[in-house]
């Protein structure tokens, strides 16, 4: 698949608490949860972004909560997906269950700046700075999760079996 | 070459003979968790994916502890939503109203989970099982409706980091000052996708209390599970609340670990983990001046009889400073009847504490003891990060209940010593 987007920067350790904060945990509605997407992070991200964006994290994005309600903010928010250095690993077992596209990429995450247009090629893993051509590669998917999103998830790869 | 007691726990979940840190395994779960707050999603999955019964209805964990008492119409919704399912389904383990407690200290309490068992819950404390010997681990609420329709899940093998700890700990110093002090060591992630593994002569005495307390923030170091090799202080635990058998693994001689980290704990003070981080620890005598709006005894990590113990031993013919809210939060009906009987209670009434009735409620800051802008609390807690128990610009110290007493009762961080 081809992600193509606006590139939203945040730091390292972006906890799910700044994801989605808990006080909005009372629905696991996909368009309410998407109105507080990143709110604790940054107030006002959801009346800048566009749907296709890219979040683009430091080390250790989605660390904290178990709560699913964090990639399915984001999600229904309308980014495409999220890059970063690292992701905690419940939020990276939550992502692919539920179909958020994620990658890790050691060096975008310095290398770029909050406005950039990237292009990420996931067949090919790499992503391609717009404007400069520069490209960066992602950590490759292990087959066992390429599977998980080739049948659309963890409860459908589950159907079909 | 050895296996480690995690590898050996989750291997003997499965029909492998051998098993190997970055292994993807299928395995079979022993006891499957969810809460008011994730259970919603995971039935609503299970219902989508045609999920007629659940796998086992024993082996399914459902507590309605986060938002309750329901604190509004959505949070009684979505606690309805877990009741129907619960009824439906004959689940065996289903808890609200008076029998709740907080799930990480009422599932080890009823001897619901056990050494030597695959735990998953979709709460990211489930880590806290480990103390009693378990391999348990947080997950999300897809995971959870997979585990209850299929009765396992797949995992991918950790490497595991020992950490042997020596040294006698000094007096207020527990085993959340331990665990503080250790994730302020390797950080946040110190410790991301891998086992932590607590060994050494001061573990080997330390109380089941405190290693709840330790498993339970293995996760706030990244970790995937944290576990202790059981002894007769598991045993002691385990065997008047089990209704099943369970069986006692040990790592083997040469088992091979990703990292050896040796602490000696002798030369510990209590802890305090500063906003907005879990690893920005210092040593209470490090603190300086930090004046607190709150104090909060309880959760999943401190709110056991043991802590309120410790806690009601610094409150005692004292009270709370002016103006500061002392809340305690007993984690279970039982350690609440217990607080009652010994006495207590009393002591934190004439303290002028707010006795909430168990709930996760305040320390997510979902309800019960939420901060407003500029607010600072102390609190017995596992997460400090922005907004965690209210305002986006309110703040949170992590410390134990005996850190957490002290400075309700001077109105700033301090530790009992001061009193």
């Amino acid at each position: 698949m081809i992600f193509k987007g606006r590139v939203w920067k945040f730091g390292d350790n972006i906890d799910t608490d700044a994801i989605i904060p808990a006080r909005y945990l009372n629905t696991s509605d996909p368009a309410e949860l998407a109105k507080h997407c990143m709110e604790d992070a940054d107030p006002a991200f959801m009346s800048k972004m566009k749907p296709g964006d890219i979040i683009v994290g430091g080390e250790n994005f989605g660390c904290g909560s178990s709560r699913e309600h964090a990639p399915i903010a984001i999600k229904a928010a309308g980014i495409s997906c999220v890059v970063a250095k690292s992701f905690a690993r419940i939020f990276y077992r939550n992502s692919f269950n539920m179909g958020l596209p994620i990658f890790e990429s050691g060096e975008l995450a310095d290398a770029i700046a909050e406005g950039d247009e990237i292009e990420i090629d996931s067949a090919t893993g790499v992503i391609t700075l717009s404007g400069s051509g520069r490209t960066f590669n992602i950590s490759p998917i292990p087959p066992f999760m390429e599977k998980l999103i080739a049948d659309g998830g963890l409860m459908k790869h589950i159907a079909r079996k | 070459m050895g296996y480690t007691i995690t590898e050996k726990i989750l291997m003997a979940h499965t029909d492998l003979k051998d098993i190997a840190p970055g292994q993807l395994i299928n395995a079979k779960v022993d006891i499957a968790l969810g809460n008011d707050i994730t259970a919603p999603i995971a039935i609503r999955e299970f219902r989508a994916a045609g999920g007629k019964e659940v796998f086992d209805r024993e082996k399914i964990a459902l507590v309605l502890d986060h938002f309750t008492p329901n604190k509004d119409i959505s949070s009684a919704q979505q606690c309805k939503a877990v009741r129907e399912f619960a009824v439906e389904h004959g689940v065996v383990h289903f808890y609200e109203g008076g029998q709740v407690g907080v799930e990480h200290a009422l599932l080890p309490e009823k001897g619901i989970v056990l050494p030597g068992d695959l735990v998953i819950g979709a709460d990211s404390h489930t880590c806290t099982y480990g103390a009693v010997g378990a391999f348990a681990t947080g997950v999300g609420s897809t995971d959870l409706a997979a585990a209850m329709l299929e009765g396992e899940l797949w995992f991918k093998v950790p490497a595991s980091i020992k950490f042997i700890i020596y040294g006698r700990l000094a007096k207020w110093v527990s085993g959340k000052d331990l665990i503080l002090h250790i994730i302020g060591r390797i950080g946040v992630d110190g410790a991301l996708y891998q086992a932590m593994e607590f060994t050494g002569e001061t573990i080997s005495t330390l109380p089941m209390a405190d290693r709840l307390s330790m498993a339970n923030m293995a996760i706030e170091a990244g970790a995937k599970n944290g576990i202790f090799p059981p002894d007769a202080i598991t045993e002691e635990y385990v065997r008047p609340r089990a209704k099943r058998p369970w069986k006692f693994y040990f790592s083997d001689p040469d088992a091979v670990y990703a990292d050896v980290i040796e602490i000696d704990a002798s030369k510990l003070e209590p802890q305090v983990a500063f906003p907005h981080l879990p690893s920005n620890v210092r040593g209470i005598s490090d603190a300086g001046e930090v004046k607190i709006d709150q104090s909060l005894i309880g959760s999943c990590t401190n709110g056991r009889i043991e802590d309120l113990r410790v806690a009601a031993g610094i409150l005692k013919n004292r009270k709370a400073a002016p103006h500061v809210r002392l809340i305690v939060v007993p984690a279970t009906p039982l350690i609440y009847r217990q607080a009652l009987q010994e006495g207590l209670l009393n002591i934190f009434m004439e303290a002028q504490a707010v006795i909430s009735p168990p709930s996760c409620g305040a320390c997510l800051g979902g309800h019960l003891g939420i901060l407003a802008e500029g607010e600072r609390a102390v609190a017995t807690t596992n997460r400090n990060f922005v907004g965690r128990m209210g305002h986006p610009k309110s703040e949170v110290y992590l410390a134990s209940p005996a850190v957490a007493a002290a400075s309700a009762v001077l109105g700033r961080l301090a530790s009992p010593d001061e009193l």
